[in-house]
């Protein structure tokens, strides 16, 4: 591979997004996303995946520029009208977001997927990395965890239309100003809470570091029925592999039921923003972003000079 | 009695074909085989969640988990 000086954030530590300095004052953000049919509501599909997609340059503090639509249709099987009502859902959500469809790319496939490939811009020197956080720093999530138990709820025709609203409310929902206002407040590292599920996501932010982190489970916001969905067993698939992946780096002082661990690596499409912001700021950027509507934000943990490189679940 | 084979796979499927058999039916036995640890702690949930009583025996690298549901 090629070492390019001008890459700041690479594969070498794997971000939420690759960064690219263009110059002294400007670096661009590339990701790619794309996922199956979360919702039977194309419109509100279409809607999730771009957010999902924007979600990985909001992590980084960017600002979305542009945007490419990734498609993989059943064009034999489906209506075009699907395709129509995805697209559309994409399209509100860049607006929203303020970034310019420049094109994209479909191709025939037995199974639906869309998403995007999104550029941003960033000041190189203003990088928000998973890596930056101190010790002292609270922990802030932005949005419920609870996504995938949900998603596979309706699987089972468990869960119902209430389940569905709130879910899709908080995946349809930009992480655009939870950044904007973490930029504010000073923000030493974010990372967008995707696949690996929370816990996940929060063991990159101490990985190979020297710092600890410590969780708090009864602060973390849970959407509502995700505890009944985990004591019925209606677990997506990734679940257990997220555990597996990370169960290492994780120390419970507490008695943490299995049911609990099932939503703490749940799945979660389109999740909230991961902040790690300095003590004192964090009451104020709690207040400020339940101001602007993101009311289930909340200080789910904070960054400790112990465990290095490990996290602490307690009750 | 009916019987939920869900050998080859893996989450959430075996949790849902359960479910869905034990809602086919009033009360009585079903027996669910399975061969997925981690899809069968799930299945035992579900089962526990439903009040259903539980006996399991391993055939190989089965598992043969009866389920009863009473009214």
């Amino acid at each position: 591979m090629v070492d390019d000086p001008n890459l700041l954030v690479g594969l070498e530590r794997a971000d939420d997004a690759g960064v690219y300095k263009l110059s002294d004052e400007l670096a661009i953000i590339q990701t790619i996303d794309f996922i199956t049919p979360i919702v039977d509501d194309p419109y509100t599909f279409g809607q999730i995946a771009a957010a999902n997609a924007l979600s990985d340059v909001y992590a980084m503090g960017g600002r979305p520029l542009t945007a490419m639509n990734v498609v993989c249709f059943p064009i034999k099987s489906q209506d075009l009208s699907v395709l129509t009502e995805i697209l559309r859902g994409g399209w509100d959500k860049l607006w929203e977001a303020g970034a310019t469809l420049v094109g994209g790319h479909s191709i025939d496939d037995d199974e639906l997927k869309y998403g995007l490939s999104v550029t941003g811009v960033i000041h190189p020197l203003k990088i928000i990395t998973k890596d930056g956080a101190e010790v002292g720093d609270k922990l802030l999530l932005t949005k419920p965890v609870g996504t995938g138990l949900v998603s596979t709820a309706l699987k089972g025709g468990v869960a119902g239309e209430e389940s569905l609203e709130q879910v899709s409310s908080s995946m349809t929902a930009l992480n655009k100003v939870a950044s904007e206002l973490m930029l504010e407040a000073g923000a030493h590292a974010c990372t967008d809470i995707t696949g690996f599920g929370l816990l996940g996501h929060a063991s990159g932010m101490v990985e190979d570091s020297r710092l600890g982190m410590e969780i708090r489970v009864s602060s973390i916001p849970i959407f509502p029925e995700v505890k009944e969905f985990a004591n019925m067993g209606l677990v997506p698939g990734g679940t257990q592999r997220n555990r597996e992946y990370r169960s290492d780096m994780i120390e419970m002082t507490s008695e943490i039921s299995d049911e609990m661990l099932n939503i703490l690596f749940d799945p979660q499409t389109s999740g909230g923003l991961l902040i790690a912001v300095p003590g004192k700021e964090a009451e104020a950027l709690l207040q400020n972003l339940h101001r602007h509507g993101i009311n289930e934000a909340a200080i789910i943990g904070e960054i400790l000079a112990e465990p290095q490189g490990r996290i602490i679940v307690r009750e | 009695m009916t019987e939920v084979d869900a050998r080859g796979l893996s989450c959430p499927m075996p949790v849902i074909k359960t479910k869905n058999a034990l809602e086919s039916i009033e009360e009585g036995e079903i027996v669910v085989i399975i061969d997925d640890a981690t899809a069968r702690d799930n299945v035992l949930r579900l089962a526990k969640s439903k009040g259903c009583t539980i006996s399991e025996e391993r055939k190989g690298d089965a598992f043969y988990l009866t389920l009863t549901k009473s009214r």
